[in-house]
């Protein structure tokens, strides 16, 4: 780490950087790659290779870019713990709305306000495609607030 | 005139100098902040099948260019770090503009964009998919700004060789804003 401030008795910079020859062209390139097979991947229009060339080719991208570019496996271990416990915070959160949010009905409760919502939407959906849609901006922006 | 350094920011008690070590606390809370809008983002997306249709409004191919823009400002940033190492406060500094300059593309990108689906009718109260879309794009595309901005001033010092530490703390920063479009782009443009 090339610290310019003065130093303290206390201080210990972390080397970050020195040392280790990575060559960020080629880690570059290597995203680029994986840039343009996510964008062809789901022109198969395959479910399972959308998933995989979309999001699979995003989570290595992701740590690609943590790894190389941020150098967080050069950092103190603790910095990845927190990043990986405020990821963990997260998935708490999707895992205690998520039932409500994706289910719309359950044992002696509906959510009617939610599947109006979606049968308006692909209504509004369908028709706009069977004949309503103009170029790429086909589909109208159905109103479905709830 | 030039003032004392703060003896906050000399000291580094976690092993860790002080500047970084607060880039990490800022990516930590970051990470809450976006991944709780594209947590309800995707969960909104399974239970609302009717947002096909609307998702399937978004411009894909400018989706990618933005991506690529993105990923080469970032190879930008990194390359600033190698030469801030080398003590080489200029080309740090010009790698640094040209950081900048990815993300002022990227933001005229989005402009154009915004502007395009604004004129066919998708606003941010269209619906609900057009209200995540442009929360989620907003939000990224406003730590773009700030980014640059914060970019600015560090490259201001770094080519007068001062303060290159600030560089890695930047591109640390502008790496996370990467990452965050690195998801939001299979989300918001390739999720048909």
């Amino acid at each position: 780490m090339s610290d310019t401030a003065p130093a303290a008795p206390t201080a210990a910079p972390a080397p970050h950087g020195e040392g280790h020859h990575t060559n960020y062209v080629k880690i570059w390139g290597i995203l680029v790659v994986l840039l343009v097979i996510s964008v062809l991947g789901p022109m198969l229009e395959i479910r399972a290779v959308t998933l995989i060339t979309a999001f699979g080719i995003a989570l290595v991208k992701a740590y690609l870019v943590a790894k190389h570019f941020m150098h967080i496996s050069l950092e103190r271990k603790w910095i990845t713990y927190l990043m990986v416990t405020m990821l963990a915070l997260m998935l708490v959160m999707v895992g205690g709305v998520a039932p409500d949010v994706l289910k719309h009905d359950g044992l002696r409760w509906e959510n009617v306000a939610a599947k109006e919502s979606v049968k308006k939407g692909n209504e509004a959906g369908e028709k706009a495609a069977h004949g309503g849609g103009h170029g790429e901006h086909g589909a109208a922006p159905a109103g479905e607030h709830h | 005139m030039a003032f004392p350094r703060p003896i906050a920011t000399t000291r580094s008690v976690t092993g860790i100098p002080t500047g970084r070590l607060a880039v990490w606390w800022v990516i930590a809370s970051e990470i809450v902040i976006f991944g709780g809008v594209l947590g309800s983002y995707i969960m909104h997306r399974l239970g609302h099948s009717d947002w096909q249709y609307q998702s399937a409004n978004t411009n894909t191919w400018a989706g990618a260019f933005n991506t690529l823009v993105l990923l080469t400002s970032s190879l930008c940033a990194v390359l600033a770090h190698q030469a801030a190492e080398k003590k080489d406060g200029p080309k740090a500094a010009r790698f640094l503009m040209f950081t900048v300059l990815g993300g002022l593309t990227f933001l005229v990108v989005k402009a154009f964009e915004w502007t395009n689906e604004i004129k066919h009718g998708y606003t941010l109260t269209s619906n609900t998919f057009w209200s995540f879309y442009y929360t989620a794009a907003g939000l990224h595309g406003f730590h773009v700004l700030a980014g640059m901005v914060i970019m600015l001033f560090v490259a201001a010092d770094a080519r007068k060789n001062r303060e290159l530490q600030r560089v890695e703390n930047i591109g640390i920063y502008w790496h996370f804003v990467d990452v965050v479009w690195i998801f939001l782009f299979p989300l918001l443009y390739i999720a048909k």
